[in-house]
This record gives structure tokens, sequence and C-alpha cells, in this order.
């Protein structure tokens, strides 16, 4: 029986127009979409594809604010069995090592062999939170994996590298960030959506955590002070020629005049 | 707080990574102006040629750990290497290339020593006491401004390609500084059982000068064959968008964009590619781009240098043809 736990958090859908407040300090959130984390989904389905193989338990935890029960929803309507959501004004503009030792501090208490999340979230990408998990808990990590195979108390993955990839074998327990290759998630179902929609989850607040003030805006180390639309591309010039030939002309000339490649 | 800035070199067996020699270019400037010296740490095996590498490209020094179980990247004891480093010689910040190595073991540095950690930086600048980055979010429709904070180390994980690289000057000679290897006496819990090489004839992608990218416009996997050929002529690498990966044609080490690579090369040429949002957030920071598409009112034409209107198949082959008569002229 395996106890896994896969950390999830609610993102904007960058599918939509996401524009900064005027003042730069931050998004427009009103009207935004908001959903699981994409790579999130992959770490949900991988846990929920351990759990058929081998037995056992999948809880997913969020750190975020009332609405993030949303995204816990989801992953409990594809399958998951336990959602926990840990939300407290005081995380606000926590970092990514503060949103680490909140989890740290929730999934202390739990049963775990595997924690599982996705190789970063879709809102910030900065890919913090799994690696830094893994430290505050003192486990073994391998993160991007596009591949997880576990056999007794060890696992075997695979990760991309710079022009290859490599196959590593980890002591369970341990922590691993999914990229979007490792499989293809599921759709909820109707009658996972009802049997979620009836589920508890569990709330937990800092206080309820006896978490010390060592997390939120006052103990972050790295704070996004500014958020603009990025500058715009020049469109240059599109053209239409009536031959392959002046095509590749017109793009030879390109490379050398303005690139300068050639 | 201290004024040296140290990299952490990424490197295989010694050959070191192009995007470490470009954060020495960064760490140099930012140290010099600190009154401090740029610092390059190297963690296992190494060549002949890698310390006069590291110091023609701007390491005043060289830190060192190497010995037993320092032989292959793991991500323990890379952070035990680096951070009882940071904490015997207290730098002021620490760049890290963002590789599957760096991004892999910086954030869990940054949870040891307590440190601000900033990722997929594309500008750095040292204000006052602390770095303050620019790096892009929700799928790059928001350029953010980072700054990190308190008076503990400081680390930025940086994208190839967004700064130059650094003119070598072969007559620079680094200090050696030995750090101690692996101290932990602990079973290594995490173990490589192989690595394996996706065979490129050229540069990779991430440090490419000249990027070919095809999309779902290709419509077969032997299509990339025509790319393979463009590419050739202009040595550069052959990425895709994100549907041919889905399709099954490249291997996801091609991809670039949201779900893929960020790469910054001086011209990518997009072949057969819409470009969707998602496609440009991993290549909007290209110098120049090429489009060659059929579809006149394809996305990829509102960031396009250069738009051609027309149909691969028949301008490609052309274009390789053009280029290998203009290189050969010159």
């Amino acid at each position: 029986m395996l106890n896994i736990v896969v950390c999830v958090k609610q993102v904007p859908d960058t599918e939509q127009a996401i524009r900064a407040k005027s003042d730069g300090s931050g998004i427009e959130e009103s009207g935004l979409n908001w959903i699981l984390n994409y790579y999130d989904e992959h770490a949900v389905e991988e846990a929920l594809r351990l759990k058929e193989k081998h037995g056992g338990t999948v809880t997913v935890v969020a750190v975020g604010p009332q609405r993030a029960t949303e995204a816990v929803r989801t992953a409990l309507a594809m399958g998951a069995d336990e959602g926990v959501l840990v939300t407290d004004p005081a995380i606000d503009g926590a970092d990514g090592i503060g949103v680490a030792r909140v989890l740290a501090k929730v999934i202390a208490d739990l049963p775990f062999e595997v924690i599982l999340a996705g190789r970063l979230a879709t809102d910030d990408n900065a890919a913090v939170v799994g690696a830094a998990l893994a430290e505050l808990l003192d486990l073994p990590q391998a993160t991007a994996i596009s591949k997880l195979a576990l056999d007794g108390r060890v696992a075997t993955v695979d990760r991309e590298l710079e022009g290859g990839s490599e196959t590593l074998e980890v002591d369970l327990p341990a922590v691993f960030t999914v990229e979007r290759v490792i499989n293809e998630p599921r759709y909820p179902t109707l009658p996972g959506i009802m049997k979620a929609k009836r589920k508890e989850i569990k709330t937990h607040t800092l206080e309820s955590l006896a978490l010390d003030g060592a997390v939120g805006a006052a103990a972050a180390r790295s704070r996004a002070v500014r958020f603009e639309a990025p500058p715009k591309r020049q469109a240059g010039q599109i053209m239409t020629p009536p031959t392959p030939e002046e095509a590749a002309s017109a793009i030879v000339a390109f490379l050398q005049n303005d690139a300068k490649v050639i | 707080m201290g004024k040296d800035v140290w990299v952490l070199v990424d490197h295989e067996a010694g050959a070191v990574r192009r995007i470490t020699l470009e954060l020495l270019g960064k760490a140099r400037e930012i140290a010099t102006a600190l009154g401090g010296r740029a610092g390059a740490v190297l963690i296992g095996p190494s060549r002949d040629d890698t310390n006069t590498k590291l110091a023609a490209h701007g390491a005043d020094v060289v830190l060192r750990a190497e010995g037993d179980g320092l032989g292959a990247y793991t991500t323990e004891a890379w952070t035990a290497v680096v951070s009882d480093a940071f904490r015997a010689h207290a730098p002021a910040a620490l760049l890290v290339p963002s590789t599957a190595w760096g991004r892999d073991c910086a954030p869990r540095i940054a949870a040891r020593l307590g440190a601000g950690i900033v990722t997929d930086v594309e500008d750095l600048a040292w204000e006052t006491d602390h770095l303050v980055a620019r790096r892009p979010m929700y799928t790059r429709k928001i350029l953010a401004t980072v700054a990190l904070s308190g008076d503990g180390p400081q680390i930025a994980v940086v994208l190839p390609k967004v700064f130059p690289l650094p003119d070598a000057a072969s007559d620079r000679v680094a200090e050696q500084v030995a750090l101690p290897g692996r101290t932990s006496d602990r079973e290594p819990r995490v173990r490589v059982l192989g690595r394996h090489e996706i065979k490129r004839e050229r540069a990779s992608l991430s440090e490419a000068d000249i990027v070919i990218s095809g999309g779902r416009g290709l419509r077969a996997p032997e299509n990339f064959a025509l790319l393979d050929g463009l590419a050739a002529t202009l040595n550069g690498a052959v990425g895709s968008s994100r549907p041919p990966v889905d399709s099954g044609w490249v291997p996801h080490e091609y991809e670039i964009g949201q779900t893929g690579k960020t790469v910054s090369p001086t011209v990518y040429v997009a072949v057969g590619i819409s470009g969707a949002p998602q496609h440009l957030a991993g290549m909007s920071g290209s110098k120049f781009i090429i489009a060659i598409n059929k579809d006149q009112n394809a996305p990829i034409f509102q960031v396009a240098s250069l738009g051609v209107v027309g149909d691969l198949f028949a301008i490609v082959p052309k274009l390789t043809d053009e280029i290998g008569k203009a290189k050969a002229a010159t």
C-alpha cells in the first residue's frame, strides 16, 4: 500500500488574456478563469496510476486562497482520495521557499512514500517549490521526470538533460516533479465530479499548523515588485513572393543584410 | 555581506557549457562594481583546459571540489558542496545556469541556506545591496521585476543566451581554491544508472545561434529532414513547436514554448508554425524571427522580422540551396 501526496496549485488559465494592474503591483484578477496547474494534472495522473498499480491512497495538498479548493476538487474528481487546503491571509506574499515551508509542515504529519508535483506552475514558472520541499523534509528528489516506475522501496526515473536524458534510481520516500510527457491526464468523469463535490476538504491555517512567522511577505527573500506587459515585438516585413525562388532570395538577403549571419 | 559573485559551472566531464561562460561575464561585471571577485564553482572531474577556459572568460578564482561521490551530478552532493562553500566564503550572490542540473539543485541550495532565489532570469542587475531580475511570467504575457532581499545569499537561475559570451583573454590566470569534497557519510539516496545522448550533429538547441523550428505545417515526421538540411547549411539546431511533439514526430527535447524550452538565438526560423501564445512564450526573445507559413493570417507573422507567405515544401529546399551558394560565394 502506497501513500502518495500530490502538491497542487491553482493558477489563472494562461490561454486567456493576462493583464498587469495599472500600478504594476500584480495582475488584474477580476474575470480570470482559475484552473488546476497544467503540470499538476500530470502529477495527479501519475499518482492515480501508481495507486492503480500498487494500491494505496492519493492525498492532494494545496496552498492558496479559498478559491483554490476548486483546484483540489478537480484533482478529487480525477480520482484522488483526500484533499487538504492551507489558506491564510498571512501566507500572501510568500516566496517559493515560504510555500515549501507550509507544505513541508502539512506533509510531515501525513503518511507518505511518494510526493509528486508538477515541474513548475504556469503562473510564475518558478520551479522552486518541489526541490525546496525535498530539502525541508530531508528527502531525495528527482525533478522534471519523464518516466517513473516503482519496485518496493526504490523508484527508477528518467529525466531530460541538455541533449539527452539520465536514468536515476531513487530511494523512497522521495519527492518527484513531473514533465508533461510522463503521461496523458484523464478527464474527470461525471460520477467522479459528483463524488468530489461531496468530499470534505480539510482546511488548515498557519495557526492550526503551529507555523511561526517563517512564511508570508515578511519572510520572503524573493518578491515580484513590478508586473508589466512585455514590450511588443515590431512586426517586420510580410511578403508573398510569387515563386519559391524569390522567397528564398528574400530570406537569403535578410540573413546577409539584416541578421548578418551569412 | 560578501562582495564576490559566483557562477555554478555546468559542465560534462570538464567540458564547460557555453551558458557558464555567459554568466561569468555577468558575474565579473557585478563583482567588479562591488569591489569583489568573480568565482567559478567547479564540481567533479575536469579536463586540462577547464580551468584556463573559466579564467579566460572572467573567473578570478576557481573553487573546485572533486573526489568520491562527485563523479556524476547528483542533487544532494552538489547541494552540499555549494551550500558549505557559501557558508565558508559568504559571496554576495550565486548565478546558476538554467539547465537541467542547475534548475534541479538551485532551489534546494536556496532552501538549505534560507536564500532568496529567482529563476528564468532574462536580465539582472545589482542595486544597492540586492539582485534585481527581470523574468517572464504567465506564458510571457507578463514581464515581472523580481527583487531579492535579506542579508543572506542571493541566487539567480539565468536562461541561456541572454548575456553575451565575454571576450576570452587567454593570459588570465585564476586563483585555485580547493573546496572540501563529499563530507556526508550517508549512503547516496539517488544513484545515476545511466546517461543517454540524443545525437545532434551541431550546437544544442539552447546554445545555437540559429534555430530552425518546425510545426504542424510539416505534416509528417519525415519532413523534418527538410529542416535538418537547412540547419546544416546554417550550422543551426532543429527545434519544434508543440504539435509535432504531441504527434510523436520528434522527441520532447525538441520542443520550444511554455511546455518546452526557452531559446533566444540570433535567428529563429519558424517553418509551418502558426504561432500560438504557448509557442511564442519560448522564442519571443530571439533577435530576428523569420516565419514561413502558407496562412497569411497566422499569428506568427505578428512577431516576425521577416514573414514569407508561401509553401514551405517549395521554399525550404530552394532556401537551403541558395544559402549554400551564398556561402560558397563569400
